[in-house]
């Protein structure tokens, strides 16, 4: 199972294997991972669980779409190049070892 | 023991009380009581993704249990207060015994109302997580015919479920439109058109007047042969522990915009709170994710000796078919709207207003103007009635860069 490593605005680094097909936000919440708060439950709703992907990454993922570019732009943190929100980061096998960062405020 | 705060009631309100007191950095106790056997979790997946097979219940939960643990919150489950003595300052529970508090937040939520006529024990109901699993499981089993009672977010959601699994469904409303308590009719007579588009049939201006084991008997005497009954016609809220306990209760349980009660250490929130509401003009009863969250932020920040009026925008979600449905704001007493975007087209947004001052936003399938209004409403921006019809404003530009987290 591919794994992905949640690094927290303190540096707390967790790893954690994540399934295909789920999301980085609802393993972190699983995975009862702080820093990442997803107040809709990943219905794309809100922006509480934005994260910093690590570049290396970011052109592996989709084109962000058109309902979280509107969210990216009503994050409490700063929005970078490479902010996403992690409802909407669906894994998959080529994601293994996936680095995410996490802000240091959601709301 | 220690007396810290108590919060009665395990839905999104009080778990993201109990949240946002330890991230504001509560050092005292923090007891959540649960009535039902399960932490606490999310609703609005019930009755969309997880009822139409599409999400497991396994990821329903608002948080996992280590997180209980390590931010110590309490979580006792199965278990319901019975009773508020606010001399003592305890709440007694029902497995027996007693907690103290210094602070009581009372999160406890609504309940479905029945469904008022003979035969009513033949009918399901959609508000827990228990429930969910029986309905799904229903669904599934339905061989004859779904009859919803109830056109308003929860009977068409249950609707969509059950014409996404190809089931033979009817909903009944006794109104002349659709989820006439929360939206305008030009939005009423479009869901009734993508609903009939999707095969389900809606019988407006009909009550039902009796449920029997296999057929809903309406009014007239039509008889509808039905292997499930699901009603969905709104909620009571739980205030009889309140009542009790002498405070004030009215369509919820009263409280002053900082969500406090009559007695100063007692806060109400989410479902059950009758609070002052500057986007309602008067005393409003919100049932959404976003009242709950954002009413738990607001008790906390009393709590922690920082209190704020409670001001946040309401906002609410429905997810249809295909149809994302997006409100913001609140439209009761509107006297102008104006429609941006093509209704034929399925993404459009209507903007309500009242006297050139924007009230609320309707989004349907157009993500930019629900977040854009979310932005101008909790700001204050004023948008003509001209400019939201307007395609070539640029919503986005006016309502400028701000958090809606």
């Amino acid at each position: 199972m591919p794994n992905v490593t949640y690094i927290s605005h303190t540096g707390e680094t967790t790893t954690i294997d994540v399934p295909v097909g789920t999301t980085v936000m609802e393993n972190a919440v699983k995975n009862g991972i702080d820093g990442i708060v997803a107040e809709c439950g990943g219905a794309c709703m809100c922006a509480t669980c934005h994260v910093y992907v690590d570049p290396a990454f970011l052109d592996l993922l989709d084109p962000i779409g058109e309902e979280q570019e509107e969210m990216l732009g009503a994050t409490a943190a700063e929005r970078k190049p490479n902010s996403r929100l992690s409802c909407q980061i669906q894994m998959k096998p080529q994601f293994a070892g996936l680095i995410v960062r996490m802000p240091d405020r959601q709301t | 023991m220690q007396a810290g705060v108590v919060i009665v009631g395990g839905g999104q309100a009080g778990l993201e009380a109990a949240a946002a007191l330890r991230t504001l950095g509560y050092d005292g106790t923090v007891t959540l009581i649960c009535e039902e056997a399960h932490a606490p979790y999310q609703r609005p997946p019930l009755s969309k993704d997880f009822l139409a097979g599409k999400q497991e219940a396994d990821s329903v939960f608002l948080r996992a249990l280590v997180y209980y643990e390590k931010h110590r919150i309490d979580l006792v489950l199965g278990d319901r207060v019975t009773e508020i003595n606010r001399g003592a300052r305890l709440v007694h529970l029902a497995a027996g015994g007693s907690l103290p508090y210094e602070q009581l937040i009372l999160a406890v939520g609504a309940r479905n109302r029945p469904l008022p006529v003979p035969g009513a024990e033949n009918v399901l109901y959609l508000r827990s997580l228990d429930e969910a699993v029986t309905l799904r499981q229903r669904l599934a089993e339905a061989r004859k015919g779904i009859v919803i009672v109830g056109g308003g977010f929860i009977g068409l959601e249950v609707a969509a479920a059950g014409r996404g699994a190809g089931k033979a469904v009817t909903l009944i409303e006794a109104a002349p439109r659709l989820m006439a308590r929360a939206v305008s009719p030009l939005l009423s007579d479009f869901f009734l058109d993508v609903h009939r588009g999707h095969g389900l049939d809606v019988v407006l201006n009909t009550a039902v007047e009796e449920v029997l084991a296999d057929a809903v008997i309406v009014s007239g005497g039509r008889r509808m042969e039905a292997d499930l009954v699901v009603a969905g016609i709104g909620v009571v809220p739980n205030v009889e522990l309140a009542r009790a306990a002498g405070l004030e209760v009215s369509d919820g349980i009263t409280v002053d915009e900082f969500l406090r009660t009559g007695d100063p250490d007692i806060f109400a929130i989410g479902d059950c709170a009758h609070h002052p509401n500057v986007y309602a003009g008067g005393l409003a009863r919100l049932e959404s994710v976003q009242n709950a969250v954002d009413q738990a932020k607001c008790v906390a920040r009393a709590i922690m000796g920082n209190p704020t009026p409670y001001r946040d925008v309401p906002w609410f979600w429905t997810d249809q078919y295909e149809i994302r449905f997006q409100m913001v704001g609140l439209a009761a007493g509107y006297d102008q709207s104006v429609v941006r975007g093509s209704i034929g087209s399925r993404k459009f947004s209507v903007f309500y207003f009242k006297e050139g001052r924007l009230l609320a936003v309707d989004s349907v399938n157009r993500f930019g103007d629900h977040i854009a209004a979310r932005k101008m409403l909790a700001a204050g921006t004023a948008l003509t009635p001209a400019q939201a019809g307007d395609e070539s404003v640029d919503l986005k530009k006016l309502a400028g860069a701000q958090s809606v987290g």
